[in-house]
């Protein structure tokens, strides 16, 4: 029972993981919640579905929905935030909020506002290990998140790109001084956050058998809460902060706390962390300046 | 005082917002102008610790649920006359301020946004599922309008000479005497050392401290009057809708009067006031473009920012 729940918390924080990345990588490098990025996971998923509708293989369906997730990240970064860099930080929240309403609207408006099934690859088929049920789609889940996180962190800390996007975290105008792209950065950064944000979309389409527009809204805040978790501006805390924020959640319910305030779990785990360790698990140091 | 430029303005305005019912004549714009001023008090509230003490909060949603349930509540369960419950729902949700907002304020810039932020969340789900105390998703329905003297705003009488009396005039005014009052107070308040000293705090908080002032008592004391504003404004909206339930009060509520804050111009009560009525306005203007309007408003976030970061009425900074 407790390693069916523990199963169950791997799958969910795995897609909470590869979220959590998205916000950290874009707060660590331009200080700003991206509100807009659950939005971007929410219409991966779309866009994959639709894809799927006109007869596109899933495997190509996927790859273009990343594509077009990626475009769409990257559009969003130069239109809502980019003309506000050197303003102040609130203006660019507000336009995140902008640059969310937009794309929850507009999703309502092309997919309309009912949930939409979406297909299950491996129909439902799974295996039995003792007795614990495991499905071949929370082992996909995993596999491929473990793979995508291996991946970003070698490519963070092993190539040139890489330690380009470190010193532009670290220090923006010392990093430019030494010749490294900044914008260019950025909209990196954008592209593989949106990439991983429309491939955890997916997989919430999977796990849930549907999407709707007002999806990434509640994932969106939690992800952003794991982040934090482990570090805000850390990937490889955002990986630890997702997998907890997720196993924590499922445990929670299994020990009893109503289902009804599953969400409110990770806000709690949240302002315990920032209370007690305001740098998350993983976290090095808070700038103090607002 | 005033300023030259100030005083006529005042003078047509004051008339103009004394006979504004008899001007409309009209309940779809009544209610609108209604809402408006629920909005004014809310963003004049956050104003306090957005625009003047610089903090970031954006969990305002809760302080306004926790005002307006309080009303529902008293008044529904224990039939506590409106007048009675208001002085009490905005000490209830002052008070509950207190323990969210001392732990938050150990934290600065987005820490304390996103506590505040996942207050917020938590509080909303507590209404949710909270069920034996605030019915969860059915929510409170049929909560009594006050009475002032000899009018009761649920069944008004023709009080008023030759004019008609429909409820929305008389919650106009009521209204009207809230903002006024709620204006004047944070004009004072902008004014007033305790001002001076919550604008030190926002231009350097390190080098207020060095100053000798309190902080923290300071900020926490910029949250409690903010949130008393909400629940003044929950009271107010609980007793005009007769209906709390918790989807008034989510994430999407308290950005939207961040919106209306940092739009306006944060720290500038005027523009935080005309931002509030904007907002309140745009989507009812583009009630023309129907399934558009909430993509429209998004757009108009993103483009007022773009153009004017400081917003429509605030300095540059």
């Amino acid at each position: 029972m407790l390693l069916q729940q523990l199963i169950n918390g791997l799958t969910l924080g795995s897609i909470y993981a590869l979220v959590a990345i998205g916000y950290t990588m874009v707060y660590g490098i331009i200080q700003l919640i991206n509100f807009a990025h659950g939005e971007i996971l929410m219409m991966g998923a779309f866009f994959t579905l639709t894809l799927l509708g006109m007869g596109v293989g899933l495997l190509p369906a996927i790859l273009i929905a990343m594509g077009l997730c990626a475009i769409l990240g990257i559009s969003i970064e130069f239109i809502a935030y980019r003309p506000l860099r050197h303003s102040p930080r609130l203006a660019a929240l507000i336009s995140a909020v902008g640059a969310s309403i937009i794309l929850q609207n507009l999703a309502l408006l092309i997919w309309g506002s009912h949930p939409l099934p979406f297909p299950d690859p491996f129909e439902g088929l799974g295996f039995l290990f003792s007795n614990i049920v495991v499905s071949y789609l929370q082992v996909a889940i995993f596999a491929i998140a473990a793979a995508l996180m291996l991946t970003l962190h070698i490519f963070i800390q092993k190539t040139k790109m890489g330690r380009a996007m470190r010193a532009a975290a670290e220090d923006q105008e010392a990093a430019s001084l030494m010749g490294v792209p900044v914008n260019q950065i950025i909209t990196i950064t954008f592209a593989i956050g949106s990439v991983l944000a429309a491939i955890a979309g997916i997989m919430m389409g999977a796990y849930y058998n549907s999407v709707y527009p007002t999806m990434g809204y509640f994932i969106g805040l939690k992800a952003f809460a794991a982040a934090v978790l482990g570090g805000i501006g850390n990937i490889p805390g955002a990986m630890l902060g997702g997998m907890i924020l997720g196993i924590i959640e499922i445990m929670a319910i299994a020990v009893g706390v109503p289902s009804g305030y599953q969400n409110a779990i990770s806000f709690v785990m949240l302002i315990l962390i920032l209370v007690f360790r305001p740098t998350g698990i993983l976290g090095e140091r808070v700038s103090e300046r607002t | 005082m005033l300023k030259p430029i100030q005083k006529p303005a005042v003078m047509i305005g004051m008339p103009l917002l004394l006979l504004l019912p008899f001007i409309l004549q009209n309940d779809y714009y009544m209610d609108i102008v209604i809402f408006s001023g629920i909005y004014i008090l809310l963003a004049i509230g956050l104003n306090v610790v957005v625009g003047f003490t610089g903090l970031l909060a954006i969990g305002h949603a809760a302080f306004y649920g926790v005002g307006a349930y309080a009303m529902a509540i008293l008044s529904m369960n224990y039939g506590v006359p409106f007048w009675l419950a208001l002085p009490f729902s905005l000490l209830v949700t002052a008070a509950f301020s207190i323990p969210i907002s001392a732990p938050a304020l150990r934290l600065r810039g987005d820490y304390l946004a996103i506590v505040t932020l996942g207050f917020g969340e938590i509080t909303n789900q507590i209404f949710t599922n909270w069920v034996s105390l605030t019915r969860g998703p059915m929510g409170i329905p049929g909560i009594p309008m006050p009475a002032f003297f000899q009018w009761d705003f649920g069944n008004p009488l023709p009080p008023l000479g030759p004019f008609f009396t429909p409820s929305n005039i008389l919650f106009y005014y009521l209204g009207l005497a809230f903002v006024g009052i709620g204006v004047l107070a944070s004009w004072r308040l902008e004014h007033s050392r305790l001002g001076r000293a919550w604008k030190a705090i926002r231009e350097d908080e390190s080098a207020a401290e060095a100053m000798g002032i309190d902080t923290f008592r300071l900020k926490l004391l910029a949250f409690v009057i903010s949130a008393a504003y909400a629940g003044v404004a929950g009271c107010f909206f609980a007793s005009y809708t007769t209906f709390v339930g918790p989807s008034s009060f989510t994430f999407m509520e308290s950005v939207l009067v961040l919106c209306m804050v940092v739009l306006g111009g944060r720290g500038n009560i005027v523009g935080v006031m005309l931002g509030a009525v904007l907002l309140v306005f745009l989507p009812e203007i583009l009630r023309g473009f129907s399934e558009y309007r909430m993509l429209l408003f998004g757009v108009a976030l993103v483009a007022v920012m773009i153009l004017r970061p400081q917003g429509l009425w605030g300095k540059k900074e």
